[in-house]
């Protein structure tokens, strides 16, 4: 007889606080680190608690410095750790690119296996939230580029939290970016009307404890006939919503791991939809929606029926002022369905 | 704002080596202090207390071979005879690698010829099972630690029976066994990594403790700073080695700042302790070495090390430093060659013998050889293709993802194509 599993809504911070909280509690090689994650828990609030629960040498702040947040959790990995870093925001990552794409990337390929780094790099990113430039990008492609290494962007609370807990048992590093937009609550783009809590979407219901939300396997969000729109992130509620306010019959994917991709997911609603639209916030050049546009053309060259569209934000750095003349929302992404619709 | 006239134009400083090709060495910014005058503080002491040896140069070795001063780590014979060995048989190792890249056997050598020390007296003065991070020329540390010459041969060669699948550039071994860690070829990625395993190991209450190595020339990469930063804030049982041969392939020690500053010196600013020490000198190698891991098995914390050396050879197979330095400066290099040093040390102390050198030297070469052959029977990496194409899809993730499947298919596809003689035992049929 299984215990009744026990729910409770969340926000996706929270959830993602809970996953910490478990897989701390589950396994004494979890430590986390980052700039301000300590005594203070984050300037998010993802690890808030946590050093008080578990103690300093588990849960502690670090020095400004991405190269060494990354380096030293190479190091702790091939201790026998598994360590959690955070990365306060997804436009700092860069300083500590080597050690991620030259190192923990092809620890265990240059090693045959002798040393893994089985790190999960915890980033906020996306925009929504006037951070500007330095602030609001989303970076994903360039991880994606990158042989061994995996790519995890959740959508709701209860992804985020069996994502994380899979990503941190997960013995290769994953990059785990956060959309930080829908860190408390859902966006669907109308950035003009107050924000929506989590509690009233059904994704916010989180089981108590230990679960995982495998990696590589994307979500339908919702099933339809018309359109397959690949989307994930901030971006799966935003598509979604002027789906239902256009009233598209569109498939809707949360595709939640990008490498390794979910590529059966996305052949099976390809094929039956012959339309395909790609959302994201990412800039467009080489952006993970080229990949996935090249893959479902490859895949599904004869079922299509009109061109794929690809949304994205534009090939500029992320404006302050015309934050959202720059974000793809409601108007770009109606368009394309138009385009894709329109016979 | 106030008008600035009259100013004289800016200069650029852009650094040059005190000699280039056809002029004589000139070694005078090189001092020599006498072996034995450099104080020795206690090992838990204040790191303030070390930092006069940081522009200092911690000698035990002076011109007749005798062991001087408080740094003379009291070795007995047969310990110093080891250590001796330990530094041969590296010199006898890269000479026959060397040669074997001239041959056509591998793509890719580097020698560590006249830094032995600094590997071989560090592997001595730690613990078999500390952390060791090492750049790409520390090769004496594996030696020292008895990892078998022909299972690095198979690396140098890429052949059917190394360990690491044909995947790595010659001599970035991989040996965890050995507490050796996987060398990178990206330059000073390890030090931030080491003290990241030392944090680690004093998370987990362990006793074992980490050391690493970079040369001068990568002291100016970010990652330095990084290590340099997170050692001294968390205290890490971490001991930092800087390999100061001189060279950085053509550029000299001015291009990472030699020209202001000691490398030692940049303890200071991180307010960690700091020695510097004669690195052709293999007791004060060996006993700055014990100094640091006694430090940082105590709690104390972490030390760098500058190790003064020169870099008697090119930089690899590839480089021919007779184009931009001194063609005396090998022979002229005041701080002379630490297996010399130490042999004549041995001598003077009535332990050794220039027949038992003589003896030794053939004895090593044979040694060499005898695991030479052993490798070549695994096959040379001019002779092609030794390890079954699955592999080069394996280990990039813990477990091989569609796409990667996909692609390993296609790789077969062409093998069949590129190379029809591939006979199936040596593995790889097609799924």
């Amino acid at each position: 007889m299984s215990e009744p599993v026990t729910c409770r809504r969340m926000t996706m911070i929270e959830a993602i606080n809970d996953a910490l909280d478990v897989m701390m509690a589950r396994d004494p090689s979890v430590v986390i680190m980052g700039e301000d994650v300590g005594y203070f828990g984050g300037v998010f609030r993802a690890t808030a608690g946590l050093q008080k629960k578990y103690g300093k040498t588990r849960v502690f702040d670090t020095p400004i410095s991405e190269c060494g947040i990354i380096g030293v959790a190479v190091g702790m990995g091939a201790y026998g750790l598994r360590p959690v870093p955070e990365i306060q925001f997804a436009d700092y990552i860069y300083p500590g690119l080597d050690q991620l794409v030259s190192e923990a990337a092809r620890l265990r390929y240059r090693s045959a296996g002798e040393f893994i780094a089985p790190l999960t790099v915890r980033s906020p990113f996306g925009g929504g939230i006037f951070g500007g430039q330095t602030h609001s990008q989303s970076p994903e492609a360039l991880f994606t580029h990158v042989a061994g290494l995996k790519t995890v962007i959740p959508s709701n609370p209860h992804d985020a939290k069996g994502l994380l807990i899979a990503a941190i048992e997960d013995n290769d590093p994953v990059i785990f970016f956060e959309p930080k937009r829908i860190y408390n609550g859902p966006f669907t783009g109308a950035y003009d009307r107050p924000v929506e809590p989590w509690s009233k979407h059904p994704d916010s219901e989180v089981p108590e404890g230990h679960y995982t939300v495998p990696l590589g396997k994307a979500r339908v969000v919702r099933e339809g006939e018309g359109v397959t729109v690949l989307a994930y992130g901030t971006m799966v509620h935003v598509a979604h919503a002027v789906c239902v306010d256009k009233g598209v019959d569109a498939e809707v994917i949360d595709l939640r791991t990008l490498v390794p991709l979910d590529i059966e997911t996305i052949k099976q609603s390809v094929r039956k939809t012959g339309r395909c639209m790609i959302v994201h916030e990412a800039t467009r050049t080489g952006g993970f929606g080229a990949e996935l546009s090249a893959l479902v053309q490859e895949h599904c060259f004869y079922e299509l029926e009109v061109p794929i569209e690809r949304v994205t934000g534009f090939d500029t750095p992320y404006p302050h002022s015309l934050e959202w003349a720059y974000f793809p929302g409601a108007v770009r992404i109606g368009e394309a369905l138009d385009r894709i619709c329109k016979d | 704002m106030a008008e600035i006239a009259n100013q004289q134009p800016l200069a650029l400083h852009v650094p040059e080596p005190k000699a280039r090709p056809g002029a004589a060495p000139d070694w005078s910014g090189v001092i020599l202090p006498k072996a034995g005058a450099q104080p020795r503080p206690d090992e838990v002491c204040a790191a303030s207390e070390t930092w006069p040896l940081c522009t200092d140069l911690i000698r035990v070795l002076d011109e007749a071979g005798h062991a001087q001063g408080p740094w003379n780590p009291r070795l007995d014979a047969e310990t110093l005879r080891a250590m001796l060995r330990n530094m041969a048989l590296t010199r006898a190792f890269d000479e026959r690698m060397f040669r074997g890249q001239r041959q056509g056997k591998t793509s890719f050598y580097m020698k560590c010829t006249g830094e032995e020390a600094t590997s071989v007296a560090p592997a001595m003065a730690l613990a078999a099972d500390d952390m060791v991070f090492p750049s790409y020329r520390q090769q004496g540390i594996l030696i020292t630690r008895g990892y078998p010459l022909t299972e690095m041969i198979n690396q140098i060669y890429s052949n059917k029976a190394d360990k690491l699948k044909g995947r790595q550039l010659p001599i970035m071994y991989s040996a965890r066994d050995y507490g050796f860690f996987t060398i990178s070829g990206n330059l000073a990625t390890q030090l931030p990594q080491a003290v990241g395993w030392a944090m680690a190991s004093a998370i987990s209450a362990d006793t074992r403790i980490a050391a690493a190595w970079v040369g001068e020339g990568s002291t100016a990469e970010g990652d330095f700073h990084s290590a340099m930063t997170f050692a001294t804030v968390y205290n890490a049982p971490v001991v930092l080695n800087v390999v100061n041969n001189q060279w950085a392939i053509s550029s000299f020690s001015g291009f990472a700042g030699g020209e202001r500053q000691t490398f030692a010196a940049r303890a200071i600013g991180h307010g960690i302790a700091g020695l510097r020490v004669d690195g052709n000198d293999p007791l004060a190698v060996y006993a700055a070495t014990r100094w640091a891991a006694n430090r940082a098995r105590s709690n104390a914390g972490p030390t760098l090390i500058e190790h003064f050396t020169y870099r008697a050879e090119g930089h690899s197979t590839s480089d021919d430093p007779s184009q931009y330095r001194s063609a005396q400066e090998r022979s002229s290099w005041p701080l002379g060659d630490p297996i010399a040093r130490l042999k004549d040390h041995l001598i003077a102390l009535g332990e050794w013998d220039e027949e038992r050198q003589a003896a030794m030297d053939l004895d090593l070469a044979e040694q060499v050889k005898t695991a030479t052959r052993a490798a070549e029977a695994n096959g040379v990496l001019g002779h092609g293709l030794h390890h079954p194409f699955h592999t080069m899809f394996e280990d990039v993730f813990e477990t091989l993802p569609w796409h990667l499947q996909e692609q390993s298919e296609q790789a077969m596809r062409e093998r069949r194509i590129k190379w029809p003689d591939w006979r199936p035992e040596d593995g790889d049929d097609m799924p």
